[in-house]
């Protein structure tokens, strides 16, 4: 019984996409009819810079089970530095996350780039694989607090 | 924007390609369900004019002040959409798009998992919508002007053109003459064109051009502002020569009591020169400049009884009182052109370069085989760092080598000194050089020692084939060593064809150094906030599409400084940044990003991390009152803010945020794509 709960889990996974890289990659999986799951839901962000690290403890008691933070290759970003920034301040986050005891499977990032349509379907496949086989994300729940 | 959000949502079917798999009745049904959507409705393609109408008509019906567009990427549609809004008479700000199509009926087959999907993707931009606000394009008028820095082949192209056309250059170079690299080369590949005869005549035209105004042995300071209006501060170095006066005849020069005995930049230091100096007969302009390292007078104090140029001039042009001169204008556009430096063959110990006097680079070389270079154009061996014989009639007459030999790719290819690029020209400048080498000592044994030729241009293959068939050798394989046995220098090589080891005699080697960054890069790059690709030159916005743009609106690449390239190539993309920066000249105005960053000045501490991060330096720290105590805020220059966000995570206080991206229109999306 609980194996099969295990297999029929559709985890719920938000990810932050720069406009001019993993957006557009994102885009020409599309255009392509690359077929992927349908478990990760985008919110497009001009750059991954702009990624605040509570966005990802902010999906993450929200309800969702993952998160996904992608942005241009090193080297590529269309603002010169924002994917470096995005990624020291995601790998702090990850690390304190790990450190509260949620799985580091559940946060990811990745470069994809506008022409890495397929790509784009890898990172997700993991993504969702990663996910579904820690289980559902219920550690965080937002409370309402009373003051 | 006033009250209440009325949000019309309109979901398109985009023929079967969302309706095929979406249930859009269903999703359009959800979407009138959410909170403050006043009208829903679907149709087989918004972004036709039918469909746009939907929008303006629901608009003036609905009072709709908001809009959300369900349908293909906003990457495709959104300026479409945009205008709509516009036309309807709202700002076009007011718009969110779903992307249910590249994201979910193209890419997920199920119709119910992908229903779902579209539902949630579209309540996001609902809840975004709702907190969008009105946002302004704003236009700045651009200066009609350009400043070009750098005056080699690919500066004084860029000035010509953008001059002719009728916009004010300001062209500034760093060294007393213009010309660069290329006019200290002898003949070009693969035409063998004489390098001067077909650059000096645009030296002239840059000097002699109503609309450019040349600034030899200057340098730039200091740049402020963004495209269209940048403020530049410019130091013309004191030449101690009055440029007004100077007439140029050289009496000065000779009478110099150091005259012949420095070493001249110009000729890559095998020729010499005095501390008055013209680099070159044929510079631009053609005025002497003293320089003050090495003058007796400016730098000891004392040069006889009187200084020897001041006796001579009789102009009167010495002025040992000239001071520098600073210099500040506007232009709306910017060019770099700041060139190369060769590789440092020192840096290759095992060549001997700064050992053996006839280990050359091939620079060197150019001004050996150079007619106006200091042996005016004789092949010679090189007796380095001896004193000058006080009468020229003591000295023998020079040798001529019997062979001289070239190794390739020093300082290229070569990850072991840290540029593992190809430098693109060496291959051609030698076979250019050992052609010359032939012409003129037609007995010479020549060599070539290689790893690849790379022959890709036009033209190139054919003059490649056309010195293998004068009868140079070439060797395949990278030299170990180089020393010397008698009057003789060695390679030590292998030949790769035949996997032989060799030893080589020769009278003199030639290094075909590659091109590198200049040491001086970071003076720009400090000033410009320009970036650098992994080999150090200049990086351009976009390796394929905007190859002579920078990250900067406004300031653009042309010539070496971007990568290595030749001649052709140089000038090709020198045409291409002049015509890049005369586009906004042209239009005189521009757009600029209206999704910047704005700050809270109530709120924020000013601690400055978002100043320090800001990769465009669009935000300063300034001194406001609060409530009667100065204190510090972080302010946000408009013009420059690109609108990446960067700042917006970083502040602690949440007190800059990026229009259209802020933290309440973007966590309203988190929550409701989090829920499970
Ligand atoms: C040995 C050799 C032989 C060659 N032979 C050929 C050939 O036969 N055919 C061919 O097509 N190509 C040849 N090349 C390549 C050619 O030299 C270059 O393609 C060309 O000179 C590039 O011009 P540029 O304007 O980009 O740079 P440069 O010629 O380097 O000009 C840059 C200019 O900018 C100035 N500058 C630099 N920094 C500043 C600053 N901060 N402020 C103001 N001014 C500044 C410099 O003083 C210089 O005048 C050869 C190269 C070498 C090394």
């Amino acid at each position: 019984m609980a194996e099969a709960t295990q297999t029929d889990f559709q985890p719920n996974i938000v990810a932050f996409l720069c406009n001019w890289c993993s957006y557009a990659g994102a885009d020409l999986a599309g255009t392509s009819r690359t077929q992927y799951p349908s478990n990760v839901r985008v919110i497009r962000v001009m750059c991954s810079g702009r990624v605040n690290p509570m966005f990802v403890v902010n999906a993450l008691q929200e309800g969702a089970d993952g998160v996904l933070v992608s942005g241009c290759h090193p080297g590529d970003c269309h603002y010169m530095q924002g994917n470096y920034y995005a990624r020291r301040r995601f790998k702090l986050m990850r690390n304190f996350l790990e450190y509260l005891g949620i799985e580091p499977e559940r946060v990811r990032m990745s470069w994809v780039s506008a022409s890495e349509g397929a790509k784009w379907k890898e990172v997700i496949e993991e993504v969702v694989e990663g996910v579904k086989a820690v289980g559902p994300m219920n550690k965080f729940q937002r409370r309402q607090l009373n003051w | 924007m006033n009250g209440k959000p009325k949000i019309g949502v309109y979901v398109c079917h985009c023929g079967t390609n969302i309706a095929g798999t979406v249930n859009v009745e269903e999703v359009r049904d959800f979407a009138a369900s959410l909170p403050d959507v006043v009208v829903a409705r679907n149709y087989s393609y918004m972004c036709s004019d039918p469909g746009q109408a939907l929008i303006t008509e629901d608009i003036k019906n609905y009072g709709l002040n908001r809009v959300v567009v369900a349908s293909c990427s906003p990457r495709m549609h959104e300026p479409t959409f945009r205008k709509t809004l516009e036309s309807g008479g709202l700002n076009p700000f007011y718009l969110e798009m779903a992307n249910i199509r590249e994201q979910c009926s193209w890419v997920h087959e199920d119709p119910i998992a992908a229903t779902e999907k579209a539902k949630r993707l579209l309540e996001a931009a609902v809840v975004k919508a709702r907190n969008l606000e009105a946002l302004e394009q704003k236009e700045v008028d651009v200066e009609p002007s350009c400043l070009i820095i750098g005056g080699g082949i690919a500066g004084i192209q860029a000035a010509l053109d953008i001059a002719d056309a009728g916009f004010k250059v300001y062209l500034v170079e760093k060294s007393p003459t213009i010309g660069g690299h290329m006019a200290q080369l002898d003949k070009t590949f693969p035409t063998l064109d004489c390098s001067a005869c077909i650059l000096t005549p645009k030296m002239v035209d840059v000097a002699n051009h109503p609309n450019i105004e040349l600034m030899t042995y200057s340098q730039v300071e200091e740049i402020t502002g963004y495209i269209g209006n940048f403020n530049v501060k410019v130091r013309k170095k004191a030449r101690f020569v009055d440029m007004d006066k100077c007439t140029g005849c050289g009496d000065c020069a000779e009478a110099c009591r150091l005259a012949g005995r420095i070493p001249n930049e110009f000729d890559e230091g095998i020729g010499m020169r005095g501390a008055i100096y013209l680099p070159f007969p044929q510079a631009v302009p053609a005025k002497y400049t003293i320089d003050k390292e090495n003058c007796l007078f400016l730098a000891k104090g004392k040069c006889g009884e009187t200084p020897k140029c001041q006796e001579v001039c009789q102009a009167g042009a010495i002025n040992f009182e000239q001071q520098d001169e600073i210099v500040e204008f506007k232009v709306g556009t910017i060019i770099v052109a700041t060139g190369y430096d060769v590789f440092d063959a020192r840096k290759k110990p095992e060549y001997g370069y700064g050992i053996y006097d006839n280990v050359l680079t091939a620079l060197e070389f150019e001004r050996l085989v150079n007619a106006s270079g200091p042996t005016g154009g004789k092949i010679v061996m090189l007796e380095r760092g001896k004193k000058k014989k006080k009468k020229e009639e003591e000295a023998e007459a020079p040798k001529v080598p019997k062979s001289i030999t070239f190794i390739q790719c020093v300082g290229s290819r070569d990850k072991s000194v840290g540029n593992e690029y190809c430098s693109r020209v060496c291959c051609m400048y030698t076979a250019k050089l050992a052609h010359l080498v032939k012409d003129k000592i037609p007995d010479c044994e020549v060599t070539i020692f290689y790893m690849d030729v790379r022959a890709f241009g036009k033209g190139f293959e054919e003059f490649y084939d056309r010195v293998r068939r004068e009868g140079v050798r070439y060797i395949r394989g990278n030299p170990s060593e180089i020393f010397r046995r008698g009057d003789k220098l060695v390679v030590k090589a292998e030949d790769t064809l035949t996997a032989t080891p060799l030893e080589h005699e020769t009278d003199m080697v030639v290094l075909s150094v590659g091109l590198v960054p200049r040491s001086d890069n970071r003076e720009i790059i400090d000033i410009l906030k320009l970036s650098q690709s992994s080999d150090l030159f200049y990086l351009e916005a976009h390796p394929k599409l905007r190859p002579v743009d920078t990250a900067s609106d406004g300031i653009f690449l042309a010539g070496v400084c971007q990568g290595p390239k030749d001649i052709p190539d140089a000038v090709a993309q020198a045409k291409g940044a002049a015509s890049a920066a005369m586009i906004p000249m042209a239009k005189g105005k521009v757009k600029v990003e209206a999704q910047t960053s704005v700050v809270n000045e109530e709120t924020c501490r000013g601690c400055g991390f978002c100043v320090e991060l800001c990769p465009f330096t669009a935000i300063e720290l300034v001194e406001v009152n609060r409530q009667g105590w100065p204190v510090k805020v972080a302010r946000v220059n408009e013009a420059l803010c690109k609108g990446c966000g960067a700042c917006v995570a970083a502040c602690l206080s949440g007190s800059i945020q990026q229009r259209s991206f802020k933290d309440n229109q973007l966590l309203p999306q988190i929550k409701v794509l989090g829920v499970k």
